[in-house]
């Protein structure tokens, strides 16, 4: 019993840090792929005893700043909510990634961990839930304020997360036909399989429409810049007008931890989250006829370093868009999630409804 | 149909074109990082005060007044230039020379650099050549407005 509290209180804590550690990373990922992207070389005068290491301190030196910034609060905010509104934003993010399997389950002194804080059995749903609870942070965060320009900003993100849920869950309707559960560890499990032989069994491969449109709506979820009502930098400023210092950090905290869990859910979803491909527990079987064994140790290893790199690569991708794409205006996001987005997922689940009849 | 398609392709080339510029620079990064010579920099920047760039020979900077074969300066305080300053930023007094040959030197030559605008007309105006803007100093902050009043005639 005790063994069994002990082990989820330290894999909440690894959970954790990987998770802060990537966001506080990802803003320093940022900084640098922006700067490479338009041929500059971005923060790199952070330096600790004149080692500068590409800047790799920026992220450190922006948190102290925040750290050590005036908490302050408008007189004509409401006081609690104010102070809120961030909590609840970056706490709903955070959950999420309590979800997600890092690897595959590893043997530990005769006992069987698996590499995942708690093994929900309607984890799909659990994750999506605590997005859509995002929403409060804004709301929030948008009402305390008593400033108009916040309200507007908060009000427009609602608008905009509530329109791109139905998207989000219409696109992961045709995944949860597909797959045989809603568990994440079953449905990255499933996806060790192969298709026709020689395909792993990947979501991508059983939903590439899916994976557009899940893909699309999630980036509108991060609230990021193609999709940046709440914020509006160039006409509104948003629903953080009224905050600064680390309240204003814990936003902009949470819409990395947003990048992650969207780039986590992806991978765990349509990439067979650990998964490597043609590995099994004991070693690579190719499907030419090859064979290549290999220790457990090192096939846990390889499946979450694999996870890894698979979200990291997606973060990369999350901040290309970013840096790519002028931002949409409030019309053409609504017609993008409703005329366009919510209909393709209509589709996408009537032909994998086609497809599961026709077989 | 058709714009849904010409929408997509827009999309795929504004991130190709990014993506291609991301891999390119990081290649040219990743080899100089490894000590390999590249007729390419990964980026544009000057990392400027380690790195200056070189300064057109016609550029504006701080000015100078130019000496003459024995130290003194070569000004003959006609006040040319402080008449044609537009921004009323030269303040010269007139002394007399000791040298029988030249009639008169500046016993104080300020500059003002909280109103000068760089112009070069007092350059121009100059009939013996004695003021120039030429010494490269662009770094011109000082913590006080006296800070910018710079005088000339002590080298």
């Amino acid at each position: 019993m005790l063994a069994d509290v002990l082990i989820i209180l330290v894999k909440v804590v690894l959970a954790l840090v990987w998770t802060l550690l990537l966001a506080l990373f990802l803003t320093w990922v940022e900084r640098k792929e922006s700067a490479v992207m338009q041929d500059r070389i971005g923060a790199n005068r952070a330096s600790v005893f004149g080692l500068r290491l590409f800047g790799l301190f920026q992220p450190f030196a922006d948190a102290i700043k925040m750290l050590f910034k005036e908490d302050f609060a408008p007189t004509f905010s409401q006081r609690a909510l104010h102070w809120l509104a961030p909590t609840l934003s970056f706490f709903f993010v955070a959950v999420a990634m309590v979800a997600v399997p890092f690897g595959s389950p590893i043997r530990l002194f005769g006992r069987t961990v698996p590499l995942q804080v708690v093994d929900l059995n309607a984890a799909v749903l659990f994750v999506l839930a605590m997005l859509s609870l995002g929403i409060y942070g804004i709301l929030v965060a948008g009402w305390a304020s008593s400033n108009r320009f916040a309200l507007i900003g908060s009000l427009r993100g609602a608008a905009q997360l509530v329109s791109y849920e139905v998207a989000l869950g219409l696109s992961l309707v045709g995944l949860i036909m597909v797959f045989p559960s809603l568990s994440l560890a079953g449905i990255v499990e499933f996806q060790g399989g192969l298709l026709f032989g020689f395909l792993p069994k990947w979501g991508i491969f059983l939903q590439p429409l899916g994976f557009v449109v899940f893909f699309i709506a999630g980036l509108a979820e991060t609230k990021r810049v193609p999709f940046d009502m709440p914020e509006g930098e160039s006409e509104i400023i948003g629903f953080y007008t009224e905050y600064g210092g680390l309240k204003f950090g814990l936003f902009m905290f949470t819409d990395f931890l947003e990048v992650i869990v969207l780039s986590a859910m992806a991978t765990t979803l349509f990439f067979g989250g650990w998964q490597v491909p043609w590995l099994g527990d004991g070693g690579f079987v190719f499907p030419w006829g090859g064979r290549a064994g290999m220790a457990p140790w090192a096939v846990t290893v390889l499946r979450v370093l694999s996870f890894n790199l698979k979200v990291l690569f997606f973060c990369w991708l999350q901040i290309l868009t970013r840096w790519t794409y002028p931002r949409f205006r409030y019309d053409q996001i609504m017609d993008l999630g409703w005329k366009v987005l919510v209909p393709l997922g209509a589709v996408n689940v009537l032909a994998t409804g086609l497809i599961f009849a026709w077989r | 149909m058709l714009k849904a398609w010409k929408v997509a392709k827009e999309i795929g080339r504004g991130s190709w074109i990014t993506a291609r510029h991301f891999f390119v620079n990081m290649t040219f990064h990743t080899l100089r990082l490894f000590g390999i010579k590249t007729k390419r920099r990964g980026a544009v920047t000057i990392q400027y005060p380690e790195v200056r760039k070189v300064l057109s020979p016609r550029h504006r900077s701080l000015h100078r007044i130019r000496p003459r074969e024995d130290g003194k300066p070569s000004c003959v305080a006609c006040m040319l230039c402080v008449t044609v300053c537009p921004s009323e930023c030269l303040y010269v007094e007139a002394a007399e020379d000791p040298d029988p040959e030249v009639q008169k030197l500046p016993s104080k030559f300020v500059v003002d650099l909280n109103r000068c605008c760089f112009c070069g007309f007092c350059v121009e105006a100059c009939p013996v050549d004695a003021i120039r803007m030429d010494t490269g100093e662009i770094r011109l902050a000082a913590r006080s407005r006296s800070g910018l009043e710079v005088p000339l005639d002590k080298p």
